[in-house]
């Protein structure tokens, strides 16, 4: 039945649901052999849920699932490769602690007539094919002492060797230097030839067009664009990843965002200055005023969390200072950035920003917990208070403070995890993707809540993947591109338009 | 961004790479080293320590524990650790000891069929109920103990090895060494095969290293880990077998602390507690410095046997610490 | 008011998941008293119970302890060692005086703590592993100090303590007793509690809220060796000698197994004290049972053994991942 010129992989309208979000809606999907399709979107858009179900890692919910024209469920990653289906992902999944030879080897080393592993013919094969990779060092040594790049090559050796129809590339370049990528989009050239089939996911414009065929721009879950590259400009590129559907922009109406709240003559409440974090962030400058929303813009991958983390002493620096109210921030650490007056909502709020075991209670005071005690006994009193105030203020919705915070719904915990940060009385808050995953009322809620608290004189620095938000909830927006500030809009400026032009114009 | 030029960088990778074997070499041949020094040390100071029985003995009271360690350093190597083996010594020799009555070979089956099941039951809860395995080891070692007490009416009876084939065993020796060290060697020998040379080996190590990746690389996590805790339950069993035919008797009092003696020596030769690393040579020189110390501490007579508790305790604490930091700077060497 | 869904009518089996690990042992308890008070004799007798009660005393001390290292998400398997070294130093300074010994001996047990603690949150081993080294050279060190040997404790002051009894109950009850309220009133009402319990739920959320993770981390640690070091004291004081190669013996086995019994689960986050000293008198309980109605004692460990196995089962968190 298998048509030979049937797509490699074709996925038809397929839905998956996780509890609270709903990654993927009614995506389609195909794969012809021998093209680059570039896979683009930002955060949560449901990229990975994709191609963790065309991998095999998920199964669908609903959709049907096609290879080389015939219907196939795939139970697990075991099915997907035998199907010819090879994954990279973006961290290299390896073992750091084996030999190169033994990692590009696993499961399928040479053996000899004793049925036992022959390792010098191992070690030379591995020799060899790595070589036509640019990798030339010992394939004896433990892959994990290897630079990155050469990992990220490692796993694409590894994925390629075993007659691989299709690879997916989950972002492969963001590890590697110019040199490395070069070899990259080399080795991707010769499978090209060979008729494979390559899902190529990346934030970086100037690869996408330089390697890409074809390209499907996914947001929220659901399919926005796909077709030829070159039938499409940068901009157009862009806006389809950040701007919403004009349609769904008339039915929605506006953010809850209100107007602009800076006072001009104030002095900066918060001046961040030349941050450097190795591979991460170069020279990374910028203020805040009082009472000022400043966003920080870019794609996926240009900084924007580390630089939140890196002003909230939670990323190791190499240099650059962070002034609060004109006093430096010494010895960065989070404890002593907290008791400078600098609160942080991390962009995974489960990870990282809520104890998700305990109450709403606990996790409201955990960070004022001195505050509320005396001799290191708690008052349950003042904790009651100040619970109740913010849970009030905020309007968190649950059947009490002693509930569970696991068992709130997003927009809820991420009111308490604000609530938090409030508690602490800060100057400066530092807020990641503050409305991702959370329902369309909540977002307003928290969106007007960001408002009202730069209007009562709090300097705000806003992450968001969601373009208009960022646009309408920012008095001034950093643009930034691979660590550093690419740009910066102010006033008039602050529109959707700009935004897009600097992103998709300041590609080096 | 600061440049660096190239030829400060060309010496700068070159340093590093030297850090790097050095700190390789402390990790993996660390245990040897310090045994050479105490052998070097016993050999000057203690004449009697000096002859060629007493190293004799030295192996064969290293048997039991080498054969344990060895098991261990499986499970260790997955990231795993197995608390059940010294009840599962002891059940073994009490169950060696009672079934040399029908035979040298029912003496060997018996444990070995035992402390394997026994094996297998863990690894299975193990891997799919995906408790973690020092919980189930523990609760392993309990039961193991309760059954070994309920075979010998609570500890009170002493099986008593019967004479024959199995007590010859125990007794024969070869170029003045017992059967047994001939035994623990070439065990060692297939254990080495199947660590480096089969594909169970590179799983094993595998699952240690990274289980997600291990997985996604299509390595049978659940396979492995069933397999290796079976192996350490089986190789406990016969460590407690051979020790019964030593001693004549499946004694129920030994046994208490043998697998903290074990992981000891699986940790002071230089596998990773954390998983993905280790060497059986390693294991090998660990339990001989082990063992080599202990028999200093008797020929000594001065220092009580105590202080090789506070010995093998510092050492592990010692060995953890230097890993922990050596894994560090290894990281920041290679940059 | 969004959970209030489920009634009191709907009790099913998902019910029963969530509330097995909370209230189990309580149950089980409950239903173990009630079959000694029909079938075992003198089972209400003031004489067994308080047999009962000083029996199950050193488990109840050290399981406070490990309960907290439990909700860091931690272990600690020195416990026993620590037992043994507190019950070595006794005698060496019972010289000087009852109060200088028992410090000593508490100190013994802050040093271990500290080790642990600070091998733990500095050094950034595995808690399984830092404990186990000092598992191992703690027992090693407790039998250098005593010399090996077994002493007789003669000291009537000190004896008194294991002997003699206030309102009828045992002083080393009484000090059980209080030690729990305590290890109660820490969790829920101070702040190292709170924190404590907020590095096992999420390390990294406590760390960005500002919680210093590492401090409070040997905290706990040497909590849970002085607690140790004073069931060691207490073991000497009942028994009237110190045997450090004996004393405390696999004694971590019993307190995680009543810990976990107890409804506190290996993956941090959250201490249930009253549930760990219930979990310390079910297994205390059962093993009488069991010896009472002439089960063996290797049919006890049998069944511990499975207990324990069970406890971790039911208490396991679905993980997602």
């Amino acid at each position: 039945m298998s048509a030979p010129d049937a797509p490699l992989l074709e996925v038809a309208g397929v839905s998956k649901q996780f509890p609270g979000v709903r990654a993927l809606d009614d995506v389609s999907f195909t794969l012809r052999a021998g093209e680059v399709h570039a896979l683009v979107g930002e955060n949560g858009a449901g990229k990975s849920t994709l191609i963790k179900v065309l991998t095999g890692v998920y199964q669908p919910d609903g959709g049907d699932l096609r290879h080389l024209g015939q219907p196939v469920t795939f139970n697990g990653p075991l099915d997907a490769q035998a199907a010819g289906i090879s994954t990279i992902y973006q961290e290299v999944n390896l073992v750091p602690l084996m030999s190169v030879a033994r990692n590009l080897f696993l499961g399928r080393e040479p053996r000899n007539r004793l049925g036992l592993v022959d390792v010098s013919r191992m070690n030379r094969e591995a020799a060899e094919i790595l070589a036509g990779y640019g990798i030339t060092s010992d394939v004896r040594r433990p892959l994990g002492l290897m630079a990155l790049g050469a990992q990220q090559m490692v796993a694409l050796a590894r994925a390629v060797m075993v007659d691989a129809r299709v690879v997916v590339m989950d972002e492969p370049t963001s590890s590697l230097e110019p040199r490395e990528v070069e070899t990259l989009f080399g080795v991707i050239a010769r499978l090209h030839e060979r008729g494979v089939g390559i899902i190529y996911v990346s934030h970086r414009l100037d690869e996408l067009y330089r390697i890409c065929d074809r390209v499907t721009v996914l947001r929220d879950g659901k399919l926005v664009h796909t077709g030829l590259i070159k039938d499409l400009d940068r901009l157009q590129l862009v806006s389809h990843m950040l701007g919403r559907p004009m349609s769904e922009v008339r039915k929605e109406g506006f953010t809850s965002f209100g107007g602009e709240h800076a006072a001009a003559d104030s002095k900066p409440v918060l001046r961040v200055a030349d941050l450097n974090s190795r591979h991460k962030l170069t020279g990374v400058s910028f203020e805040v005023l009082p009472g000022e929303v400043v966003g920080l813009g870019g794609l996926l991958g240009a900084g924007r969390s580390e630089t939140i983390k890196a002003v909230a002493g939670a990323l190791p620096l190499d240099r650059g200072t962070v002034e609060i109210d004109g006093t430096v921030v010494r010895r960065p650490n989070p404890v002593a950035a907290l008791k400078a007056g600098i609160a942080v909502q991390p962009e995974d709020r489960k990870a990282e920003g809520l104890a998700l075991g305990l109450s709403i209670r606990e996790n409201i005071a955990l960070a004022v917990l001195p505050r509320l005690s005396t001799a290191g006994i708690v008052s349950e009193r003042k904790i009651d208070k100040i619970v109740e105030t913010f849970m009030t203020r905020l309007r968190v919705k649950a059947s009490g403070p002693h509930q569970r915070v696991g068992d709130l719904s997003g927009g809820n915990q991420q009111k308490v995890l604000l609530a938090r940060l409030l508690a602490t009385g800060p100057k400066v808050l530092l807020l990641d993707e503050p409305t991702r995953g959370i329902d369309v009322g909540a977002k307003a809620e928290v969106q007007a809540l960001i408002d009202e608290l730069a209007a009562e004189g709090l300097g705000v620095v806003l992450v968001s993947s969601d373009a208009e938000e960022l646009i309408e909830g920012s008095d001034r927006v950093v643009v930034l591109r691979d660590g550093a500030v690419a740009g910066m809009l102010r006033g008039e400026e602050v529109t959707t338009e700009h935004l897009m032009n600097v992103i998709a114009t300041a590609a080096s | 961004m600061t440049l660096v030029a190239e030829p400060q960088l060309e010496k700068a990778e070159a340093a590093s790479l030297r850090t790097e074997r050095i700190v390789e070499l402390v990790q993996r041949q660390g245990a040897l080293a310090v045994l050479g020094i105490v052998l070097v040390v016993g050999l000057v100071a203690y004449d009697n320590f000096r002859s060629f029985d007493n190293a004799a003995t030295i192996l064969v009271s290293a048997a039991p524990a080498a054969l344990i360690a060895l098991g261990m350093t499986f499970v260790i190597i997955t990231g795993g650790i197995d608390l059940s083996v010294g009840s599962l010594y002891v059940l073994g020799g009490v169950l060696a000891a009672w079934a040399s009555q029908y035979g040298v070979a029912a003496a060997f089956a018996v444990p070995l069929a035992a402390c394997g099941v026994f094996g297998l039951v863990q690894g299975l809860v193990i891997a799919y109920a995906r408790l973690a395995p020092f919980i189930v080891t523990l609760a392993g070692l309990l039961g193991a103990r309760g059954l070994m007490l309920a075979l010998s009416d609570e500890g009170g009876t002493t099986y008593l090895v019967d004479p024959g084939a199995f007590k010859d065993f125990g007794k024969g020796e070869l170029l003045g060494i017992k059967y047994s060290v001939y035994l623990v060697v070439v065990l060692f020998v297939i254990g080495m095969v199947a660590l480096y040379r089969t594909r169970f080996g590179q799983s094993v190590y595998a699952l240690g290293g990274s289980e997600d990746a291990a997985r996604l690389m299509g390595v049978r996590i659940r396979g492995t880990q069933i397999k290796v805790y079976v192996l350490s339950g089986l190789l406990a069993g016969l460590a407690g077998t051979i020790n019964a035919a030593r001693l004549g008797s499946g004694v129920t009092v030994l046994g208490t602390g043998m697998e903290l003696d074990a992981i000891a020596a699986v940790v002071v030769g230089g596998t990773l507690l954390t998983g993905g690393a280790g060497t059986l040579g390693g294991t090998i020189a660990g339990v001989l410095l082990l063992q080599v110390i202990q028999n200093l501490i008797n020929q000594d007579g001065k220092i009580t046997s105590a202080w090789q508790t506070v010995i093998s305790g510092a050492f592990i604490a010692l060995v953890v610490v230097a890993q922990t930091y050596l894994a560090r700077l290894r990281r920041v060497a290679s940059g | 008011m969004t959970t209030a869904v489920s009634s009191s009518s709907s009790f099913n089996s998902a019910t029963v998941r969530r509330l097995l690990p909370l209230y189990g042992v309580y149950v089980a308890l409950a239903a173990l008293v009630l079959f000694n008070i029909v079938y075992t004799d003198n089972f209400l007798a003031w004489n067994n119970l308080r047999i009962q009660l000083v029996q199950v005393t050193p488990v109840v001390i050290v399981a406070l302890g490990m309960a907290l290292v439990i909700g860091t998400e931690g272990i600690d398997l020195s416990v026993g060692s620590v037992m043994a070294l507190g019950a070595a130093l006794i005698p060496l300074y019972l010289g000087y005086g009852m109060v200088p010994a028992i410090v000593l001996a508490l100190v013994g047990g802050v040093i271990v703590g500290l080790i642990n603690g600070g091998l733990v949150a500095f050094v950034g081993l595995q808690p399984i592993v830092a404990t186990l080294a000092m598992l191992v050279a703690g027992r090693g060190v407790a039998l250098v100090v005593s010399n090996g040997k077994y002493k007789d404790i003669r000291d009537k002051d000190f004896l008194a303590i294991g002997t003699d009894a206030f309102l009828g109950v045992p002083y080393t009850v009484w000090i059980a007793a209080v030690l729990a309220v305590v290890v109660g009133f820490v969790v829920r009402r101070t702040v190292f509690g709170r924190r404590l319990l907020a590095i096992g739920d999420n390390r990294a959320a406590a760390q960005l809220a500002g919680v210093p993770v590492k401090r409070v981390l040997v905290g706990v640690y040497m909590i849970a060796a002085v607690l140790a070091a004073v069931a060691g004291v207490i073991q000497v004081s009942r028994i009237g000698s110190a045997d450090a190669s004996r004393i405390g013996l696999l004694i971590e086995l019993s307190a995680i197994t009543a810990v976990v019994v107890g409804g506190t689960p290996l993956t941090g986050g959250k201490v249930r004290v009253l549930g760990t000293v219930a979990g310390a008198f079910l297994m205390q309980l059962l093993t009488a049972t069991m010896i009472a109605n002439n089960l063996k004692d290797s049919t006890a460990q049998m069944v511990q053994a499975v207990i324990i196995l069970v406890a971790v089962y039911t208490a396991r968190e679905r993980r997602t991942r």
